[in-house]
């Protein structure tokens, strides 16, 4: 993959295809996931081909979700560590909301908004998984006592409900502040972009004449 | 076959609007199940099978006269047989005919997310449409009274019609015409109830202090409902539920839940909108651009 010249790699291409692959799946859980909660929703069954073919295919791309997140969790655990910079900058927040960025504190390669997706997400995908284990029908219908299917799905409900409000953040803030959309599409952010919103990890960059998108990032990647 | 073009819904699964219900003029309806007549031939097992045409696959010796040994989808009632030991030595052969008991609020219905899958007729009882489930097993969680069984080879879920089909036609389910000592009998729920009466004080006369008519209000009441000999103890009869309810779990995630979650969704989407709105798109600006340019060739490295 070969980025525009004097742009910084915000996610490689293995990271995007990985992240695209997880949302598809989170998307499509979501759609089946509603159709399931709530008779208002029922009708997006149709998508999946009918309500029998949705109830069939919600557990495997729950499976797929689980294995593919773990991808992603494995690539950005260490880059989303809650810091001092993240305080500093959640206690700004009324001037982030405000798009007056000059006046907030610089974070690294994320800021605390994206952390709290990012941990989230963490600890509700698992739950999610459990508890769905719990009320797949064909292959577990028997395993365990009656009561405890209802636990698990009155959990398996909230905790969905947790996933798609931190999914509606998750999107929102992609649309908002513009180039990061392209960032996760095609991979890649102008300096002035890590320079505005994520200034240490800029620095960080500058400082090791890595092209992103980690200061070891390997130096193959300069050539574009 | 579909729901015989019903127009004498009084409830629906997972349906916001008043289904149709024109024909609501019928009466409730109840089967009576006199637990202290039952001799345990099962007849009436046999009755259910041969009038619906199943034929669950045959199991091993459990130990125990049930067989087979727990309703399955191709078993919708049981003969269930415990034997109990009562307070003056006696032993007591408590045989009573499991299967679904048609709750007046049935927590299948309450539980089931496809529309239609679940229905009540306006005589009470509740049926499930087949071709409208989807097979996710919510009614399990939902039923108090452990009845539905989901199989593994269509992924419908089942359980007693209470012969819906024979009784739309003006006839009594077929355990009941085939109930050799009368046990079993059917008719309107007030007939029903006032058979039952006659019955339990005979019941009280003989010596049976506590007999009863298990008709749990919990659930508004059922439309299959049982005489027994020791109604303070229903759990005395293989575990039949002494206060059955829909479980409070599925009422907060059917009931309270729903709402809330919409609403949660609803506030966070238009909250996003509404602040795209006012605070407008973050714009990395040409200032950015130029500082991070400086940033870049003071300290004398190449822009990556």
């Amino acid at each position: 993959m070969s980025y525009p010249k004097g742009t910084i790699v915000r996610n490689a291409t293995v990271t995007r295809l990985n992240h695209w692959f997880t949302g598809l799946c989170f998307v499509l859980l979501t759609l089946s996931g509603l159709a399931l909660f709530h008779p208002v929703f029922f009708w997006l069954s149709t998508l999946f081909g009918s309500g029998q073919w949705m109830r069939a295919v919600h557990p495997w791309l729950g499976v797929c979700l689980v294995v593919s997140f773990a991808g992603l969790f494995v690539q950005f655990w260490r880059d989303n560590l809650w810091n001092r910079d993240d305080t500093a900058w959640a206690k700004k927040l009324d001037k982030v909301l405000d798009n007056r960025e000059e006046e907030v504190p610089p974070v690294g390669r994320f800021n605390a908004g994206q952390k709290v997706v990012f941990w989230g997400m963490v600890l509700i995908i698992p739950v999610l998984f459990v508890t769905g284990l719990l009320i797949w029908e064909v292959y577990f219908g028997d395993a365990t006592s009656i009561e405890t299917q209802r636990v698990a799905v009155l959990v398996h409900s909230m905790a969905a409900i947790g996933a798609i409000l931190i999914w509606i953040a998750h999107v929102y803030a992609a649309l908002w502040v513009k180039g990061s959309m392209r960032a996760m599409l095609h991979g890649w952010v102008t300096p002035g972009w890590a320079y505005r919103h994520h200034r240490k990890w800029f620095k960080s960059l500058a400082a090791s004449g890595s092209p992103g998108p980690t200061p070891d990032s390997t130096a193959k990647f300069r050539e574009h | 076959m579909a729901d015989l073009q019903s127009q004498d819904y009084i409830r629906r699964s997972a349906t916001n609007l008043t289904p149709p219900s024109v024909r609501h003029h019928e009466l409730e309806v109840a089967k009576l199940i006199d637990v202290s007549r039952c001799i345990g031939c099962k007849a009436c097992q046999s009755a259910c099978m041969e009038w619906n045409n199943l034929r669950p696959e045959m199991e091993e010796f459990h130990g125990a006269y049930e067989n087979p040994h727990d309703l399955n989808p191709g078993t919708w009632t049981l003969m269930r047989f415990a034997e109990y030991e009562d307070e003056q030595g006696n032993l007591e052969w408590l045989i009573r005919k499991d299967g679904c008991m048609h709750c007046e609020d049935p927590g299948c219905l309450k539980a089931c997310p496809a529309p239609g899958a679940i229905v009540q007729y306006a005589n009470g009882i509740v049926d499930f449409i087949s071709e409208n489930c989807i097979g996710c097993g919510y009614c399990v969680k939902g039923c108090p009274f452990d009845v539905p069984r989901i199989s593994p080879t269509d992924h419908k879920s089942y359980k007693c019609t209470l012969c819906s089909d024979r009784v739309g036609v003006g006839l009594e389910p077929a355990c009941v015409k085939t109930c050799p000592t009368g046990a079993i009998m059917f008719g309107s729920k007030d007939d029903m109830k006032d058979w039952a009466g006659e019955r339990i004080a005979e019941l009280k006369e003989r010596g049976f202090a506590n007999a009863g008519l298990y008709d749990p209000k919990d659930v508004g009441g059922t439309h299959v409902m049982y005489v027994l000999h020791h109604a303070d103890k229903p759990s005395l009869y293989s575990g039949l539920p002494d206060k059955p309810h829909i479980s409070a779990l599925v009422g907060a995630w059917k009931g309270f839940l729903k709402p809330v979650a919409l609403a949660g969704l609803a506030f966070a989407a238009i909250g996003a909108f509404v602040h795209s709105v006012v605070a407008g798109p973050n714009e990395t600006t040409e200032e950015d651009e130029a500082a991070a340019r400086r940033e870049l060739s003071g300290k004398g490295k190449d822009a990556p």
